[in-house]
């Protein structure tokens, strides 16, 4: 009996190397061959490389396909990649294995600000352009950021949203996500900059509280919201769970026109809340765009177009020219764009697509 | 429920008898506290929302308890909670027309095979419990997203009549704090009153005795893993319809929250105790918790601290009181 368990556990710890084996092993699309051919016939074909932060997530999975459409526009090859865990660690194993096969190019979303940077120093080093998108890594480690959308548009344009929504007039709160996510407390400084102006003289933020991105926390804290400011006029949740454990809040209470609603959420996790009116319009970004500006980013850093430095315009497909310019952070970027707008008119055609 | 406890213990000839009175003095001290700093804490519409949304943790809990009393302790019910939500979720989305019950049907058979594994794996193989249910909560976690593609179930995928499982009534009564109050009944008829029941007891008090007295130890413990993991179905597909949204890592670190509530309602950690009464208890105190602070309209890098210290104090009031009233009962044997 005894012995019998012991060779069942050791199977199963060979069955788990096994398996441990094949995750770790790349979800290829092409190009795994590719470092002998690479060096004489298909020289012309380059090898453009993304990295999301974790699988599993659609919005990584618009954004990879944005990206390997504009590589193959360019008639180029597109690797995509993800890893099974959103760690640093895992991304780093990814690009070790993307520098052992020379790719041209390696687009990231990167899982840490600081511990990318002894990698992607050696990629550069070795002459393949290293860029970010989604979430950057320090300025040291990448030629050149993609940002999905300005901070201050994304902070200011929801506070004019819930101005217009609420008429002007009324108190309002904020739903976030955790109270240490720095791209939450970044937009909510410049909502509460853009409250400054006269105009919201008399809009009232009462409140942010935090839903820490968890479905249970982010109901709790609506509730609390609605029970302790009776007179709440509009919530705004720039975060996807919070805006729709908000939606959903607000459509049990049946509290459709009484308060509002608007932030950064998910089309097809948004969509019912925009058909009952309980949402009349949110944002986000464009995924899908987003990954295909990183597509020709990369085309045009690899094909030397451009280097990185404040100023380089290059031709970014159907999205037009775009321009280089000072990030926040000391390093430079590329602008995606304003946040783009959901609403009932638009949303049927967005809810399927991410 | 709680009103009922209330009416046992006025019965009871020594009140001091009831263990889980430093729980209930503790839960009073703190509902009032609440209630000086934010008078809309007891108001009809907020309690509501709190029992509401405990629902679904004290019926995780009664499982959990099953569990605990066995000396075992069950990881893996986050994970199969989420399976079991997104099995029914997509099943659900692809036919519209299926009738509510016949969903929650399917989320608890998902559960149960989930909760069999595991028990077969702790009652017939020999795994330590902690061993186990954690393999076996990233299998089921793996399971979740593989079977839902990565993608998410959203509120516009699920029919009316699916997302009204959460809010509907039964008897004026919310549906989910319905099912939760039949599910106590039945549980506490059950431990208390049949056979069964009291094995579960006799397996986690002295798992040698019991065997010697002739109880399938085996077949006990992987019945209370399959209650378990049946629960966990059940709460799997509540939880998908009062969030109207399944994703591959709903209620990720639940089980925590769980076993959190059990051992605030004084279920030992080392098996053999534990009281329908408690759970219940256990569950309001960690439901007000998640109610009250955001209520109190305090920095939220205070509320997590708060909340630490709240549940540490209640388990040592509940320790010490619990501890006068055994010093009571051994006096009164003695007698």
């Amino acid at each position: 009996m005894k012995k019998m368990l012991a060779i069942l556990i050791c199977l199963v710890m060979v069955l788990t190397v096994f398996t441990g084996c094949s995750q770790s092993a790349p979800e290829e699309t092409g190009g795994q061959e590719a470092p002998v051919e690479a060096g004489d016939a298909t020289e012309a074909k380059q090898r453009h490389a993304i990295i999301f932060k974790n699988t599993g997530n659609p919005f990584g999975e618009k954004m990879m396909e944005g990206f390997k459409t504009a590589i193959e526009e360019l008639g180029h090859e597109a690797i995509l990649r993800a890893p099974d865990q959103p760690t640093a660690e895992a991304q780093i194993q990814m690009i070790e294995e993307l520098i052992a096969q020379q790719v041209d190019s390696i687009a990231l979303a990167a899982n840490d600000y600081d511990a990318l940077q002894p990698v992607l120093t050696r990629a550069m080093n070795q002459g393949i352009t290293v860029l970010t998108l989604d979430s950057t890594t320090n300025p040291d480690s990448r030629m050149v950021h993609i940002n999905q959308a300005d901070p201050e548009r994304i902070g200011r344009v929801q506070i004019e949203a819930v101005y217009d929504m609420i008429g002007g007039e009324g108190e309002i709160a904020v739903l976030s996500a955790t109270s240490q996510a720095a791209n939450q407390n970044l937009w909510i400084e410049w909502m509460k900059t853009e409250l400054e102006d006269p105009k919201y003289d008399n809009m009232e933020l009462v409140r942010v509280a935090y839903g820490d991105d968890l479905r249970d926390k982010s109901v709790s804290e609506t509730e609390a919201l609605l029970q302790s400011f009776p007179n709440l006029k509009g919530i705004i949740a720039p975060t996807t769970v919070g805006i729709a454990a908000a939606g959903r809040v607000l459509t049990d209470q049946g509290l459709q026109g009484e308060v509002h609603l608007t932030g950064l959420g998910l089309p097809s996790e948004m969509a019912a809340y925009i058909e009952n009116g309980v949402c009349e319009w949110m944002y986000l970004w464009n995924p899908i765009d987003l990954g295909y500006l990183g597509g020709y980013a990369s085309y045009a850093l690899v094909e030397g177009t451009i280097t990185g430095a404040v100023g380089d315009t290059f031709d970014a497909g159907h999205l037009g020219a775009k321009e280089v310019i000072e990030a926040s952070d000391g390093g430079t970027e590329v602008m995606l764009g304003d946040p783009f707008r959901f609403d009932a008119d638009n949303i049927n055609e967005w809810k399927d697509v991410y | 429920m709680l009103k009922r406890n209330i009416q046992n213990m006025m019965k009871a000839e020594n009140i001091s008898k009831f263990r889980e009175l430093g729980l209930l003095v503790f839960i009073i001290i703190l509902t009032v506290a609440v209630q000086i700093r934010n008078p809309r804490f007891l108001t009809v519409s907020n309690l509501t929302n709190m029992i509401t949304n405990t629902a679904i943790l004290s019926i995780l809990a009664v499982g959990m308890m099953l569990v605990i009393i066995t000396r075992g302790i069950d990881l893996s019910i986050g994970a199969t909670l989420a399976l079991s939500g997104m099995i029914s979720a997509l099943t659900v989305s692809a036919n519209p027309d299926m009738h509510p019950i016949l969903v929650i049907l399917i989320g608890i058979l998902v559960g149960t095979v989930c909760g069999l594994i595991v028990g077969v794996l702790v009652g017939k193989a020999g795994i330590l419990p902690i061993i186990a249910s954690l393999g076996m909560m990233n299998v089921f976690r793996g399971l979740t997203f593989m079977v839902s593609g990565g993608s998410w179930v959203s509120a516009h995928q699920m029919p009316d009549s699916f997302q009204s499982i959460s809010t509907s009534k039964v008897m004026g009564i919310n549906t989910l704090v319905f099912i939760a109050i039949v599910i106590y009944i039945i549980f506490y008829y059950f431990i208390n009153h049949t056979r069964t029941g009291r094995q579960i007891y006799a397996v986690g008090s002295n798992p040698d005795s019991a065997k010697i007295s002739g109880i399938n130890i085996d077949k006990i413990l992987i019945m209370v893993y399959g209650i378990m993991g049946s629960l966990a179905g059940l709460s799997g597909v509540l939880w998908v319809s009062k969030f109207a949204s399944a994703q591959g890592d709903t209620a990720m670190g639940y089980e925590l929250n769980v076993i959190a509530a059990c051992v605030l309602g004084g279920v030992s950690i080392a098996g053999g105790s534990g009281k329908i009464s408690g759970i219940i208890l256990g569950s309001l105190l960690l439901g007000i918790l998640h109610n009250a602070l955001p209520l109190l309209l305090i920095s939220p890098f205070w509320q997590q601290a708060i909340q630490g210290f709240i549940i540490l104090g209640a388990v040592l009031i509940n320790v010490l009181v619990k501890r006068n009233a055994e010093r009571k009962n051994l006096v009164r044997r003695n007698i």
